[in-house]
């Protein structure tokens, strides 16, 4: 023992050292979320906080399924591949409560621009025009139908 | 806030994500790698002549190490849970390990190596001092008063074992800081292998040159004559670790523009115009290129004291410079380009805010105030009678 | 796409199950998600891209994404004569209000949108310092806000420049594929309001979704390649110009 006399301090340093380590392993228990490493090196409840958010735009088929008559003139004409929501906007709430929250009346006259503009970047063979030369300040309803948009021998269906 | 973005950049690139403050951090943390190498100079590799600089480099290395993880918190979304890394650290996170690397070279190096080399001092104070003073060094001594011999000489040889282990620990200390920015492969400015290389040198670049400085300027201070043998050898390792440094970066340099890869172009161009003052006039030129002419100077020509004394002094300034500019032009040059390489933004610093400038420059100046403070505690070197009555009249 | 009356009578209780779902005050996925049934991709047929924004106006609204900030955003490219290395490239405001008409009639012009790639060896989630983002075990990277320090390494480490940090939360935000909207069976924000179908959710796990045969039949491409990071967006139609 006369060896570790005079490293009496060192023992203590290392006394110091160990508390250190083990304070730091009980607080990590008790900080380290339960679910953490469930699925990998995350928090595994985070899937499931992350699946719970809201949801604002409720999809096509849910509108389709009170919205029977549009559907109907929708799906023959070239705009069937659009949803509803493209241009009325999230409608979830609506869907929700369909009495008490009424969607936004649209303005063609700046909603079918955003779309059909003409711009050299575009598809060639996508339908595009140069607004200004085509209907003037006219809203595109008031010659299209939107739901059916094609026009045949100048009259829309 | 409009930045102004020249050409094209990915809508989510124009701000800025690291500030002057992830700047900053590099830069300390050089500074005491690089302090910390030359302390072991004398403990491991016997350069007698650097011996007056021991303590000292040690407790610069403490000081900027104390200080260096504020700005990194400052700079956090949440600093509250930075705790984190420590919990659950990401074993493929460079900036996760790094965290045990900074809490291993704190204690297990740093603390160790300074409260085994202030071991006897301490000792002593705890005895002679009184107040809270004594209580603070009755706390260090952690109840014992073994001084003897033997117990020294256990002291000594633990220190020599601790620097033995420190020097490639202050390597990693380092290395991993220029790891963080070289394993980013979405990052050609920053993605190379050389990146843990040219920081380190640096780091000990800069380490050298403040630790050559406050030695001078304390030694002033304290009126106290300059150990030119010990100035002039610090000097010359300043010297050729810069020599290696400079190599170092010269060769990233030549390496791009002969490769000239699909990221040339658009580096080039940064380097050539946002990055040009911070780049090739205060980096190369300024920091570099003038300091090692200056250096050089002192080794091929015989000069007088005097005028080796200030040769040093504005070598050393301008290495700091340098070495701070080198971190600026890493950190915000590699920001300052879009990874589509078709366009430019821009960093607007602020002033008054958690990330801005004044932020920065105090956090600059707090290492200093930590280094008085320890200091003031454990004195690097051996007080003189005269001064000892001087400081205790002054002190009180 | 042509719904018969046989097709409605499928899809109605679908919808209702799904819509049920969301009612509830929006739980976690549908009970019947099993996580390792999918492994989540998305298909861009370029070709069919005609820049109108909605894409990025959805997904602002779905998941209150703050103006400047983009989860997914659309580039238009001017590519002149053969000079495939320096397209001229902009994005007005992520292209949410759709572009206005380029300054020159020049060379070939198309749009090309962008999001988080959902990579599988994911450069961001490597670097991430406490396990904040990561991958799902059904191939979405997402990140746990609860958990994030706001570190910005991976923003930094995204080479798509996908990633941001929001404001409000000082925590780091990107698409999420939205993994709320996937798990109860419906598509993502972005696929459903797109008008030309240029944008398709793909299950690469179930042999049923249409991406396979596409995959087979056509050529497609991953952004960035040579960064290894096994991308799960394909686009098709990608244009070497592309950056």
């Amino acid at each position: 023992m006369t060896k570790f006399k005079d490293a009496g301090h060192l023992f203590r340093l290392a006394a110091v050292f160990l508390v250190g380590v083990v304070l730091f392993l009980i607080v990590r228990g008790l900080l380290v979320p339960k679910s953490f490493g469930q699925y990998g090196h995350y928090r595994g409840k985070a899937i499931a906080e992350i699946a719970a958010l809201p949801v604002s735009y409720a999809g096509h088929q849910v509108c389709e399924g009170c919205h029977t008559d549009v559907l109907d003139v929708k799906s023959k004409g070239v705009h069937k591949g659009v949803a509803c929501e493209s241009c009325h906007g999230p409608l979830a709430k609506h869907a929700d409560d369909p009495a008490s929250v009424q969607p936004e009346k649209l303005d063609t006259a700046k909603l079918c621009v955003r779309c059909h503009e003409a711009n050299m970047a575009k598809p060639r063979n996508f339908p595009q025009v140069a607004s200004e030369e085509h209907s003037g300040d006219a809203a595109c309803n008031s010659c299209h139908q939107p739901h059916s948009p094609a026009m045949t021998a100048g009259v829309s269906q | 806030m409009q930045i102004p973005v020249e050409g094209f950049m990915y809508p989510n690139e124009v701000e800025l994500q690291w500030s002057v403050l992830i700047v900053l951090y590099p830069f300390l943390t050089g500074l005491v790698a690089g302090a910390f190498i030359l302390a072991s100079l004398e403990r491991v590799f016997r350069v007698e002549a650097v011996k007056p600089t021991y303590r000292l480099a040690l407790l610069t290395a403490l000081a900027f190490l104390i200080i260096a993880p504020l700005p990194l918190q400052l700079h956090l979304g949440h600093p509250e849970r930075s705790f984190e890394m420590y919990l659950t650290p990401h074993t493929s996170s460079a900036m996760a390990m790094f965290g045990f690397v900074y809490l291993w070279y704190l204690l297990a190096v740093l603390v160790l190596e300074i409260w085994l080399d202030y071991r006897r001092d301490i000792v002593v104070l705890s005895q002679s001092t009184a107040g809270w003073k004594r209580l603070v060094y009755r706390a260090l001594t952690l109840g014992s008063s073994n001084i003897s011999e033997r117990s020294l000489h256990i002291d000594e040889r633990a220190g020599w074992l601790i620097t033995v282990i420190g020097i490639p620990s202050a390597f990693l200390l380092h290395g991993y800081v220029g790891f963080i920015f070289g394993s980013v492969k979405a990052n050609p400015w920053w993605s190379s292998p050389l990146m843990p290389v040219v920081f380190l040198f640096s780091a000990m670049v800069s380490g050298i040159a403040i630790v050559m400085l406050l030695y001078m300027g304390m030694c002033w201070a304290r009126r106290e004559a300059i150990d030119m043998r010990c100035v002039d050898t610090v000097a010359k390792y300043l010297f050729y670790t810069f020599i290696i440094d400079f190599s170092l970066e010269m060769l990233d340099l030549i390496h791009r523009i002969y490769e000239a890869d699909e990221s040339f172009r658009s580096l080039d161009f940064m380097v050539h115009t946002r990055l040009y003052l911070s780049q090739v006039v205060l980096q190369i030129l300024v920091g570099t290129v003038a300091p090692i002419g200056l250096l050089a100077l002192t080794q091929v020509l015989k000069l007088t004291e005097m005028r080796r004394k200030r040769i040093y002094v504005v070598a050393g300034c301008l290495t700091l410079v340098g070495i701070f500019a080198m971190r600026w032009n890493v950190v915000i040059g590699g920001q300052l380009f879009s990874k589509s390489f078709l366009g430019y933004t821009t960093y607007k610093m602020g002033f008054v805010a958690r990330e801005g400038l004044l932020t920065a420059i105090i956090l600059t100046f707090l290492p200093f105030l930590i280094l008085w403070v320890l200091v003031k505690l454990l004195p690097p070197w051996p007080e003189k009678p005269a001064v000892a009555m001087s400081t205790a009249a002054s002190a009180d | 796409m042509n719904i018969t009356r046989r097709q409605l009578l499928i899809l109605l209780p679908a919808a209702a199950i799904a819509w049920d779902h969301i009612l509830a005050g929006t739980p976690e996925a549908s009970p019947n998600y099993n996580m390792t049934d999918h492994w989540w991709g998305m298909l861009m047929d370029i070709t069919k891209c005609i820049g109108c924004g909605s894409c990025v106006r959805a997904c602002q609204l779905e998941n209150q994404v703050p103006d400047g900030y983009f989860r997914t955003w659309v580039e238009r490219y001017q590519v002149t004569d053969w000079n495939i290395e320096y397209p001229k490239v902009d994005s007005p405001d992520g292209g949410k209000s759709g572009f206005p008409p380029a300054k020159e009639d020049v060379g070939k012009n198309f749009f090309v949108p962008k999001m988080c790639n959902q990579c599988a060896d994911s450069p961001c989630t490597q670097v991430c310092p406490v396990g904040a983002t990561f991958v799902s075990p059904d191939g979405v990277v997402l990140v746990d806000q609860k958990y994030c320090l706001g570190c910005r390494y991976c923003v930094q480490a995204c080479p798509y420049g996908c990633r941001f940090i929001n404001p409000k939360t000082e925590t780091a935000n990107k698409c999420t594929l939205c993994y709320h909207r996937i798990t109860k069976g419906l598509t993502t924000a972005c696929c459903e309001v797109c008008p030309t179908g240029t944008r398709q959710l793909a299950d690469l796990r179930n042999p049923e979704d249409p991406i396979h045969e596409f995959l087979k039949t056509h050529s497609v491409q991953v952004l960035k390649p040579y960064l290894a990071t096994r991308a799960k967006v394909f686009y098709y139609g990608l244009d070497g110009s592309v950056r």
